[in-house]
């Protein structure tokens, strides 16, 4: 569980985060919402330690992140596994040395272990045998899966995934929240997706914390989202003409 | 670069020097960064020394109008000038603009499209990973060009004066081996180290923080070059005040 106690964080005089505290339990899809500009991004960025909270604090399973020492640091970051919005990969490297990057650096594996590893990686995400090819070979959608793949290849007990959808068509975009889902329930994971995609909010929002203007607005689930009346809420769900009609249908 | 980034860039410096995770994945990288620094790079800074002794050779025949003056003189001038500025110091411009600007690029590039965080996010000590390797490539790769750069200068000047008949091959042989001082190689060779230094650390640097998109990584990678040579001038006047 990652629990999030009253984060505050400014950018030159700019307060992007005022306040946010919230609870992402194991095993179950956790979502951050929000507009372009409400600070989610950042607060997946404070949470993970990209940036440092201007105060607040972040817990992972009760071990306060945010004073951590560098080496402390490390320690956690070993049982993070993330999804960057573009994906990430490492452009010099094929699918399956980006996937056995962090099994390199940190396992003393054999390199037959490493592999078989990879191969299961693949698999899982439904990617067997695009172990050579290289990430400027690859669709969006894959690159998001090999990103899925990577992220997981350590078994990671957090899993943080900032934007997966960003890019893909709705076909692709739902392949992509079902994988992201089965692998938190398969193994367990703390799982934050920080999404504006409202097919992922309706379709895998377990938890859902809504952002507005660097402030928390709302938190629930999927099937409560719909009988809000947080006029702030429905104009981010309920935005365009086709969600409005749903919900009135609803 | 002023103060601030003065301070962010040795505060960077002192990330780049923590304990390597893995040691082995560290010496794979630095081997590949040797090769692509060293090797990569021969064929471009065996032509321009060569051409450069072929014209100094010229050069310093031309001037000398004198009859008093003895034609050997050619070739130690060439000797002594190749060994103490234009190996070490033209290397290591044009391997600012070659590898600095590759540097900056790559990192920058790595910075924009969040590769870097990715790094941070396993738990990699991104500095360490990215910037070791280059570094030790550079303090290591740039004196054994800087040496090959000396020979082959005075080998270009030898070609230059025996084709033009500027200098007869004895003359210029006579010249390069009379009164050597090898104090001079080593100068050069500190120069070329602190050359190494530069080439690699300031445009790792420019690059680790971009911030933006392309444009800012294509900025940055001018900007690289623009002050590696810069200090590189700036450090060989500092280095031949100190040294000689």
């Amino acid at each position: 569980m990652i629990e999030i106690k009253d984060i505050y964080k400014s950018f030159s005089g700019n307060d992007v985060l005022q306040g946010i505290s919230g609870k992402f339990e194991e095993g179950v899809t956790n979502l951050i919402i929000g507009g372009s500009g409400s600070g989610k991004t950042t607060l997946l960025k404070c949470m993970v330690g990209l940036h440092q909270p201007d105060s607040g604090s972040v817990l992972y399973d009760g071990r306060d992140f945010t004073p951590m020492t560098y080496e402390q640091r490390i320690e956690v970051r070993k049982e993070i596994g993330m999804l960057f919005q573009g994906s990430a990969l490492f452009d010099s490297m094929t699918v399956e040395e980006n996937i056995m990057f962090p099994l390199n650096m940190f396992t003393d594996q054999s390199r037959k272990e490493k592999l078989e590893r990879v191969d299961f990686c693949l698999e899982r995400v439904n990617l067997a045998g695009k172990n050579k090819l290289f990430p400027a070979e690859l669709s969006g959608g894959m690159k998001k899966r090999v990103g899925i793949a990577r992220a997981i290849s350590m078994n990671p007990k957090y899993l943080f995934c900032d934007e997966p959808n960003s890019g893909l068509d709705p076909k692709t975009s739902i392949v992509i929240d079902e994988l992201i889902k089965e692998i938190t329930e398969e193994y367990k994971t703390t799982t934050i997706v920080v999404t504006h995609d409202m097919n992922s909010v309706m379709g895998i929002g377990d938890y859902i914390l809504f952002l507005h203007e660097g402030k928390k607005f709302w938190e629930g689930s999927n099937k409560e989202i719909a009988h809000t009346d947080i006029k702030e809420l429905n104009d981010f769900v309920f935005a365009s003409r086709f969600m409005k009609a749903a919900k009135d249908k609803f | 670069m002023n103060f601030t980034n003065f301070g962010r860039y040795i505060l960077l410096l002192k990330s780049v020097f923590r304990r390597p995770e893995k040691l082995k994945i560290y010496l794979k990288e630095i081997a590949k960064q040797m090769d692509y620094v060293g090797v990569g790079s021969l064929g471009l800074i065996a032509i321009i020394s060569t051409f450069i002794g072929a014209v100094m050779t010229l050069q310093i025949a031309f001037q000398l109008v004198s009859d008093f003056i003895p034609k050997t003189i050619i070739g130690s001038v060439n000797r002594d000038s190749s060994i103490l500025e234009l190996s070490p110091t033209i290397s290591a411009i044009v391997l600012a603009g070659k590898i600095g600007s590759a540097i900056s690029s790559e990192i920058g590039s790595m910075r924009v499209t969040e590769q870097i965080d990715a790094l941070e996010i396993m738990g990699i000590n991104a500095p360490g990973y990215l910037i070791l390797p280059k570094i030790i490539s550079g303090i290591t790769m740039v004196p054994m060009l800087v040496i090959i750069s000396m020979f082959l200068s005075i080998t270009g000047g030898y070609i230059g004066g025996s084709v033009s008949g500027a200098v007869t091959p004895a003359e210029y042989i006579q010249g390069i081996t009379t009164d050597f001082n090898p104090y001079t190689i080593t100068v050069a060779l500190v120069k070329a180290f602190v050359f190494g230094f530069i080439i690699t650390s300031v445009p790792a640097y420019e690059g680790f923080y971009v911030r933006g998109g392309a444009l800012e990584v294509s900025q940055a990678s001018t900007r690289a070059v623009v002050i590696s040579c810069i200090s590189i001038l700036a450090c060989d006047y500092i280095v031949t005040q100190l040294l000689l």
